[in-house]
Parts: structure tokens; sequence; C-alpha cells
């Protein structure tokens, strides 16, 4: 999967092809050289994405070993003076890595030159390297020699995280239940001025909390307690950990396993609401019902 | 609390010294009945006069370009030290002599014992940036003692600076105090540790001098810290942070100027104290659903609970004179009230049944407790928030603010001279400032900080 997705630079390339080159890298792990021929870049193509080139290259190569394998200079009929023919190769190890972890290059040529690695610039004639590419990558090696010219490249496969992706509404498991449905079950309990006593509204409402997460076993809730703004900063969180408390007791007695709720007080430290009215303060005395993740 | 209580608290007069001088005050007390203001004589200038001192400007050493800059932040703080420090009368500048003597030769101690001064003491001397340091010679002269005038003669030497010259005005102060104010050390190097409103409802541990002057933040959390405790050696910083688990105690050092761990598990914790001898750590903590007293030591380990009653126990507060006191919240009867207790748990008093009482501070001399009262508590009820002072010994009490509004979290002076604490004259947590008081004068007040600055906690020294 991952191989598959990081090989697919041009969109536009079939599927054949990806999976020709992802079975290439898989049948030769390491080294992949082969003499270029025109008609190989003629034939392979469309949008001619280099990484598409090398693949059908490689692939041409497992399967064509027979055919000529020399540059159409060194085709002349008069061989025998001839300066030898340059070689290179051109591997990396690993040849798949992860984002931000580095990838060792190693070049050999013979009869060369002047050697030069796109993005990198001339070498040694022989040497290695470490780089750390950002995005799947092909190192190509140009050997020149008195008896021509070489090419040979090697494909780094980056795997670059992707971020999960979030489910539609309502496509989550069903023992969790939606967020939605939570919250329309598990409903905020409100008190009454400094009392952490669950009132008849409050006892109704845990039932019915009760009843959904019993029926919901994989739930884990958080219960915060808040109090108005009046009062002792200090003292206030006391206040709202016994309602968070008084709450969690209410679900508890009602079949819900402790282990399942974490109380947190905030006391008077978060106001949902910040008018100094008493429809406003009975707003922020209450016991929140959240998910807890 | 009977009866006897309210109606005998006009004056609290707990002088430690005489029978007569109670009865003295009692009896002033009966005669001014209709008197709104309450007065609070806590012991700490018993046998000292209050003292006319003139403080003269410094004499500029030189004409360098720095000199008067830091020269008037030096005077303005020394004047602002010895004014404020509650035990001089000090002499208004339209009364002063004419000229600023810089050295012995130059003061003509008659014209400051002579009206229009008539001062006891006269402060002076010179000051300016010499070689690039900043020099101070500062003098205290008994302008009554011709022969041999001189009290007190300090030389400083510090790199310039304004934060150096003001430092240097609260050493020269401090030590003009601890001469004249009965022995007990003044407060002009102390620091008060506050909570500042960010935006978004953040809220950082900030710290300041006891004038207001170099706010700056000491946490840089990004969540809300609150109820900032200093350790009494000036190097540990005590405070609840707000994470996954709600409140948790967190420590700050200040000679690393990083947190250290603290263990809190998932439990919640909150209102630290410490012990005075700076080896324990007094909380509130919550590992069984309900808050309750905890001790410590001051690494978080070895904690054991110290108080039993469901509900509310928080707000400790240790008697610093013997460490074997505490002051705490606790909402066993109703409504949170204010009790003390042994360290170990024993022998709990409560020490108000009306109302709604909040966070404890126990006066340096142990004699006394400041704390937050709203004694018409309720709804409906628009009984504003003010601070007391109660005597430990007799639960007599006095109201030392009148603002309106919501005052909260009164915090001694080492010197115990004075309480800062905060107040908002609408209520409103955002409008939240912090202000000193003088104990024995409550008229005297002041502002240390603009809006947005709450639970104010001053430094042992």
């Amino acid at each position: 999967m991952d191989m598959d997705r990081s090989l697919n630079m041009a969109p536009d390339e079939p599927l054949q092809s990806q999976m020709d080159v992802a079975l290439a890298v898989q049948e030769k792990p390491m080294t992949h050289t082969q003499f270029f021929q025109p008609k190989s870049f003629l034939r392979s193509s469309l949008r001619s994405a280099l990484v598409l080139a090398v693949a059908l290259a490689i692939v041409s190569g497992c399967h064509k070993n027979a055919a000529p394998s020399l540059s159409p200079e060194s085709t002349a009929p008069t061989p025998a003076p001839l300066p030898p023919m340059p070689t290179a190769t051109l591997t990396a190890d690993p040849l798949a890595i992860d984002l931000g972890q580095s990838v060792v290059l190693n070049w050999r040529t013979t009869d060369a030159t002047n050697v030069t690695i796109d993005g990198i610039g001339p070498v040694n004639p022989n040497g290695t390297q470490t780089v750390s590419p950002s995005a799947s990558t092909n190192f190509h090696i140009v050997a020149k020699g008195d008896g021509g010219s070489i090419e040979s490249s090697v494909r780094v496969t980056v795997r670059v995280p992707v971020a999960p992706t979030v489910p539609a509404d309502n496509t989550a498991s069903a023992d969790m239940g939606s967020e939605a449905d939570f919250h329309a079950n598990v409903q905020d309990i409100y008190f009454d001025y400094d009392s952490y006593d669950l009132r008849a509204d409050g006892q109704a409402a845990t039932v019915k909390a009760a009843s959904y997460l019993v029926a919901h076993p994989d739930i884990r809730i958080v219960i915060g307690g808040y109090c108005d703004d009046r009062g002792s900063a200090e003292y206030n969180l006391a206040l709202g950990e016994n309602r968070a408390n008084a709450a969690k007791t209410a679900l508890v007695n009602a079949g819900v396993a402790p282990a399942r709720i974490r109380v947190v007080s905030y006391g008077k430290e978060k106001q949902f609401c910040t008018e100094e009215s008493e429809s406003c303060w009975q707003q922020n005395r209450r016991a929140q019902f959240s998910l807890d993740q | 609390m009977d009866s006897t209580t309210r109606t005998s608290r006009r004056h609290v007069a707990p002088f430690r010294s005489t029978v007569p001088v109670l009865l003295l005050a009692l009896a002033v007390s009966l005669a001014t009945p209709a008197r709104t203001q309450d007065n609070i004589f806590t012991g700490t200038n018993s046998g000292v006069a209050i003292i006319r001192i003139a403080v003269a400007d410094f004499k500029p050493l030189n004409a360098d370009p720095q000199t008067a800059a830091f020269k008037q932040t030096f005077d303005a703080t020394l004047y602002a030290d010895l004014a404020s420090a509650g035990n001089f009368d000090i002499v208004s500048k339209s009364l002063m002599p004419p000229g600023n003597p810089g050295a012995p030769a130059e003061v003509v101690l008659p014209s400051y014992a002579n009206a229009p001064a008539s001062a006891a003491f006269v402060v002076f001397g010179s000051f300016g940036v010499v070689n690039g340091k900043l020099i101070a010679n500062g003098f205290l002269f008994d302008v009554k003692n011709l022969q041999y005038p001189q009290v007190l003669a300090k030389q400083y030497n510090e790199a310039p600076g304004d934060d150096s010259a003001r430092q240097i005005a609260h050493r020269f102060a401090d030590e003009i105090i601890l001469h004249l104010g009965g022995g007990i050390p003044g407060i002009a190097e102390t620091k008060i540790y506050y909570v500042k409103l960010l935006g978004n409802g953040i809220k950082e541990i900030w710290s300041m001098d006891y004038d207001g002057a170099n706010q700056h933040a000491i946490t840089h959390l990004g969540t809300i810290s609150i109820s900032p405790r200093i350790s009494p050696d000036n190097t540990r910083l005590a405070f609840a942070s707000f994470g996954k688990y709600g409140s948790q105690l967190k420590m700050y050092s200040l000679l690393l100027n990083r947190y250290i761990a603290f263990p809190s598990g998932n439990v919640s914790s909150e209102s630290p104290a410490w012990s005075p001898n700076g080896n324990e750590l007094a909380y509130a903590a919550a590992p069984n659903g309900s808050f309750e007293i905890w001790i410590s030591d001051s690494n978080g380990n070895l904690g054991r609970r110290i108080t039993s009653f469901h509900g509310g126990n928080v707000s400790p507060s240790y008697n610093p004179k013997t460490g074997a006191q505490i002051a705490f919240i606790s909402d066993r009867t109703g409504l949170p009230q204010l009790y003390i207790m042994n360290s170990d748990g024993s022998g709990v008093q409560q020490m108000t049944d009306v109302g709604y009482a909040s966070s404890p501070s126990w006066s340096p001399n142990g004699q006394f407790l400041a704390f937050a009262w709203d004694r018409k508590y309720g709804p409906g009820a628009p009984g504003g928030q003010d601070i007391y002072v109660m005597e430990v010994a007799t639960k007599k009490w006095a109201k030392l603010t009148h603002d309106g509004g919501r005052c909260d979290f009164p915090s001694w002076s080492p010197d115990g001279r004075h309480i800062a604490y905060a107040n908002s004259a609408d209520g409103r947590a955002e409008h939240m400032r912090i202000w000193t008081l003088l104990v024995n004068d409550v008229s005297v007040r002041r502002p240390l900080t603009g809006p947005g600055a709450d639970m104010p906690n001053w430094s042992w020294k």
C-alpha cells in the first residue's frame, strides 16, 4: 500500500505501470543498471515521467537482456580501437524510508572521466553519500568517458505520513454511538446555588444518561464540575469536585461501572456565561458530561 | 460565635502589654460607638511612636546624563518606601528647608528640627553615576542630637540602571526602618507573587516588587495557574495548574528557573501552603472524591491526610510563628467557614459561623487571621465580600475594607503591618486588581496593579 502510493508520482499513469515498478523493485531490490535506449524512451512515452522511464527500462532489462545494450555511437562498424565504454552502477540502501530518515547512495563507475549525479553535482568516480530526501526521488548518475556516456538511476521511496481521514458523521463504531447521540442522551446536570445535591431534574437526567451508558459499554466519560463565579476560587474547586462526584455517584448507582467515569473539577475557572444574572449563574453551576478521549 | 464577639468588635485591641491599655481601648470604643472606621492594633508598633522624618532628595554627584533619570527613580522609591512603611510621619516636600545636603558637612540640622519641618530625623545623601557605577551615599541623622547626630551611613555601589536605583532605595529604606521601626525588618525588598489574567481564560503566575514595580511573568504554561505560594526561603513557588486531571500542584524553582517534579498522580489538588520551616507543604487534595487537607514534605512525598469531613476542606494557612497550627476553610456545617486546627489535625476550632468565609492568611506574629468574608452571603443578599482580621485567641474581628464589590485573598506582609489583597469594585473577575493596606490605618490603601491581577501572595522576607 505504502509503496503503491509513494510510487504514484504521475497520477495519470496506468495502474499496470505502477505495479510493474513495484514488482521490479521487489525483484531487484538493490541495483538497477541499464543502458538507456532511445527506443525505450519513445516507447515509454506519454507524459514521460522519469519514474516510468526508469521503471520500463528496468522491466525491459528484466526481460530482454539479449537486446542490444550499447549506445548508438558504440555500434559503429569498426569497434577494435575504441576506448572502453564506461560503466556505472548506483545503489541506495535502503530503497524505502520514512520521511526524515536518510539513505546511503553508493556508486561505482569504470572508465569514466566525468561523473555527475543529478541534484548532487560532479562527484568522484566511486563514492558514497548520505541523503535525506523529503519526497520520493530518482537519483540519476551520468558517467561520461572517452568511450561514451552511460546513465544509471535508482529510486528512493519516501513514505510521507498521511493524516487519517475523519470518518463522516454517524460512522463511529456501534458501541461508541455518535457524539450527537451522546449529548442527546447524556445531558448536563444543573445544581442549586452552593449545593451539590441532585435536584429532581438532575435525577431524571442521570437516569436517562445511565441507561444510554449501560447500552454503550465502550463509552468512557469525563464529568466536569463547574461553579458560578461568586465565592472563593479555592473553595469552588471543592464544590465543583463534589458536583461532579454527585453525578458520578448517581450514574454508578444506576449501574455504570465507576472505572468508566473520570471526574475533573474546574471550580469557577471556566465560565460558560459571564453575565451577572441568576440565569447565567445557573448555566455555570453544573456537571457537564463529555466523552473521555 | 457568641454575641459578645459581635458587640465588641469596633476596636480590636490586643495589645500584648497591659490590661489597662485594653480597657482604655474598650472605653474609647464605647465612647465613640458611631465611628464607621474599625481600627486594628496588631501590636507591631507597640512601644514605638510614629516618627516624624524628613526625606531630602539626594544631591547629584555629577552632571552625568544618566544620573538625573536614575536619581529621580531613587528619590521617588525611597520616599515611597518610607511613606508607606506605616511607622513614619513624613515631612511634606513643601515644608522642607531649601537645598539638598549631599554630605554630613552640608546638612544644617536645626533647619530640619525647627518648624515647619519639625522632624526628628532627616534622611539625605548623594547619588550619581561615577565611572560607570551607580554610587549612593545615604545618611540618617538624628536632628536633635547635635553632637553625634549620625544614626546610619551607608554606601551603595551597583551597575547603573533604573532597577538598580530602585533596589538601592529599597535596601536603604529597609536599613532605616530596621533602625527606627522597633527592630522589625522593613519590607521594601519583598516580592508579591500573584495570578495574572491573560486573554482567552489563561492565567499565569507573575511576580512584582512589593510596591508594584517590576511586574513580570514566572510561568508560561498557557493554561490556568492559580494560588501561588512562595517558600519561606524565596527559592520555590508552589501553585496549582489545570491539566487533564483538573487542578494539580506544581512547583517552580526560582533558583533553577524551571519547574521541578512534584508528584500528583491523577489526583486533584490545590491551595498549597508552606510550613514556616519550609520542610512541609499543606494543601487540599481529593483522592477519594472530596477535598481534604493533606500535608506532605516539600517534595510532595509522604502525604498524609489531616482532615476527615466529606465536603470541602481547602485553603490551609500555617501559623507562621509556630508552625503548629493551620487555619483552613471547611463547609462541614453548610457554607464555607473559617476553622483552625493543630497541624496534626487535632483541636479543630470553628472561628466563624455566619456568611461565607474564604482565603485565610495567618499573621506573621501568629496572633491574627486575615480572611475574606461575606457576612450576608446568599441568594438575593447583596452582601459585599470584604477583608476581615480576627484575633485568634479571642475570636474578635474587625473589618478592614469597605470598598464594595468583592475583596479576596488577603496576604500579610512579613512585618505584619500591611495586607495585600485583591479587589474588584464591580465583582467581575477580570476587573480584579491587587491593593495593599496598612492594617493599623486602613485609610492608607493603594493599588499595586491594574485590572487583571488576583490572588496576591506576599513573600516571607
